[in-house]
């Protein structure tokens, strides 16, 4: 082997090891922060857990039943505004926003993608909560939703644009209209990406706790009502973990586990869906 | 200029230019095809005979800054007019693209049906019938009549263009618009196509655009030669191919230039 193999050799060997450890650190994160998780948390979770509400503070036992259900009303609402909202928003930017106003949606929607989630909490706040005269788990919602749109706006674009001109074309050669085109043709092929992109997008909201704290507020208690306080887990978390007693500390370890896994489902769906598109045929 | 006498006009442009903003990539081209033959429109890349091929069903209008001027009869109806709606036009007009386009989502079945169901419901038994005729008429039912159901992406690359010339089929057009529609198919896969061109042209007027002369001289009845958008020459393509009367005409079949 000439010297000058020898180096080449060596380069790669070396530039391979280094890209190695930087996606280990990049994985070690999520390692590390899920073993804290089931370490401090996996050991409260039992039935009660998931079936009975919190109990005062100093009594132990008790459960996060109210919370888990409040995450679920909370952020499935918001899917359902933000949802057919962003998505519309995102087909409207790749199939007809070329001109002055798709430019216009399109910068609006960036910059309140980078906007601090507490920022939308107070504008949901100033407009739902302050008119109405109390806190509700629909503000909340309307919050989650606020956050939801801009990114599943951007996703869907990219998806749609991911679609071939040439289907596009072959699709009104045959005579569709333009609209049919758009819906039939061009969103089915892109459908698989934006599920993935909604599903993502309902998972980072899930763990959103600043725009809930001055819109859903949190209760202690079992509610349904969205037109009333309501908890979430990360609002939970939060108040536990603040908390002065051992015993919120080692429920906050344990909600905040099972939000975790509840994303985490999120994201194997998400996976799921990617792969039942790419999967078929070819 | 070409149409025999017992053949009936079909589809004919006047003095026809398509522009991309400013630059015109068809030059008043006035050139008639006639019904139930397969006129070729052959030249060097570059020369507007896709972009001629895509004023015929106003497919040219749909990219941006794209604009065209003189006229398209179709039986002596202006298609430009501004009574005539493009959509439905498209639907009497035919095209298969250079690269195959089924479509990805959707079985063999609803591919074929596809430009069926835009024409509104109809009876189940009635659209399967339309798909079995179409797929026959495209050689392609034997191969596909046991797997109806399954994605069109399992197809081969000549498959998938027959099943696109079906699905253009389907909705029995008048005018079957094809371009350059074997550039991305093997030998075995273009003859097959070629061999479609025969058949089909009983039923549809077809206008084929083309790279490969030899293409041209095997299926057509009508050649077309344009050179930086202005039509050269046209005529029988035994003539054309033959004696052809213009110098540049002569020089591109030879291989020459272009």
């Amino acid at each position: 082997m000439s010297a000058g193999t020898f180096r080449r050799h060596l380069t790669s060997r070396v530039m391979t090891a280094l890209v190695v450890v930087l996606a280990f650190l990049a994985v070690l994160a999520l390692v590390l922060i899920l073993g804290d998780l089931i370490a401090k948390g996996a050991s409260s979770i039992d039935w009660a857990f998931f079936t009975k509400s919190p109990v005062p503070a100093g009594e132990s036992g008790g459960g996060v039943a109210n919370a888990i259900v409040g995450t679920f009303i909370v952020v499935g609402l918001a899917a359902l505004i933000g949802v057919p909202v962003g998505v519309g928003a995102g087909m409207y930017l790749a199939e007809y926003g070329s001109g002055r106003l798709g430019f216009l949606v399109r910068f609006v929607a960036d910059v309140l993608n980078g906007t601090p989630s507490i920022v939308i909490g107070i504008v949901a706040w100033t407009f739902l909560v302050k008119p109405t005269g109390r806190f509700s788990a629909l503000a909340g919602s309307v919050a989650l939703a606020i956050l939801m749109i801009p990114m599943l706006a951007r996703t869907t674009e990219e998806m749609v644009r991911l679609v071939p001109h040439s289907l596009r074309e072959a699709a009104l050669a045959l005579g569709y209209p333009r609209w049919r085109t758009s819906l039939k043709v061009v969103a089915r092929t892109a459908l698989g990406g934006i599920v993935t992109g909604c599903l993502v997008g309902i998972a980072r909201v899930a763990g959103e706790t600043a725009p809930l704290l001055f819109t859903a507020l949190g209760n202690l208690n079992f509610s349904t009502d969205v037109r009333h306080p309501m908890q979430t887990l990360s609002l939970q978390i939060y108040v536990y973990a603040t908390g002065p007693f051992d015993e919120w500390h080692r429920m906050a370890w344990a909600a905040a586990l099972v939000l975790m896994g509840l994303v985490l489902i999120l994201a194997l769906a998400a996976r799921w869906v990617t792969r039942q598109r790419y999967g078929s045929g070819r | 200029m070409v149409a025999a006498a017992n053949t009936r006009l079909r589809l004919e442009t006047v003095r026809l230019t398509a522009l991309f903003g400013k630059n015109p990539a068809v030059r008043e081209v006035s050139l008639l095809f006639p019904a139930h033959t397969v006129t070729a429109i052959i030249g060097p890349s570059g020369c507007g005979k896709s972009t001629l091929l895509r004023c015929l069903n106003r497919m040219h209008e749909l990219t941006p800054d794209a604009a065209v001027t003189g006229t398209v009869l179709l039986d002596d109806v202006n298609i430009y007019a501004t009574d005539v709606n493009p959509v439905e036009l498209r639907r009497r007009i035919g095209m298969v693209f250079q690269r195959p386009t089924p479509f990805p989502t959707m079985s063999i079945y609803d591919n074929v049906a596809a430009g069926l169901r835009v024409n509104g419901r109809r009876p189940r038994q009635e659209t399967d019938d339309a798909v079995e005729r179409a797929l026959r008429q495209s050689a392609l039912w034997d191969e596909v009549k046991d797997r109806l159901a399954t994605s069109a992406l399992a197809l081969s690359g000549g498959q998938q263009q027959r099943l696109c010339i079906a699905r253009a089929i389907a909705p029995q057009p008048e005018i079957l618009l094809l371009d350059e529609p074997t550039a991305s198919l093997d030998p075995a896969g273009t003859q097959r196509i070629e061999e479609l061109c025969h058949t089909l042209k009983r039923l549809y007027t077809i206008v084929i655009v083309t790279h490969n002369m030899q293409q041209a001289a095997r299926v057509s009845d009508y050649t077309a030669f344009m050179y930086l958008g202005s039509l050269i020459e046209v005529g029988r393509t035994n003539e054309i191919f033959t004696k052809p009367q213009v110098e540049q005409t002569e020089a591109y079949i030879t291989g020459r230039f272009g």
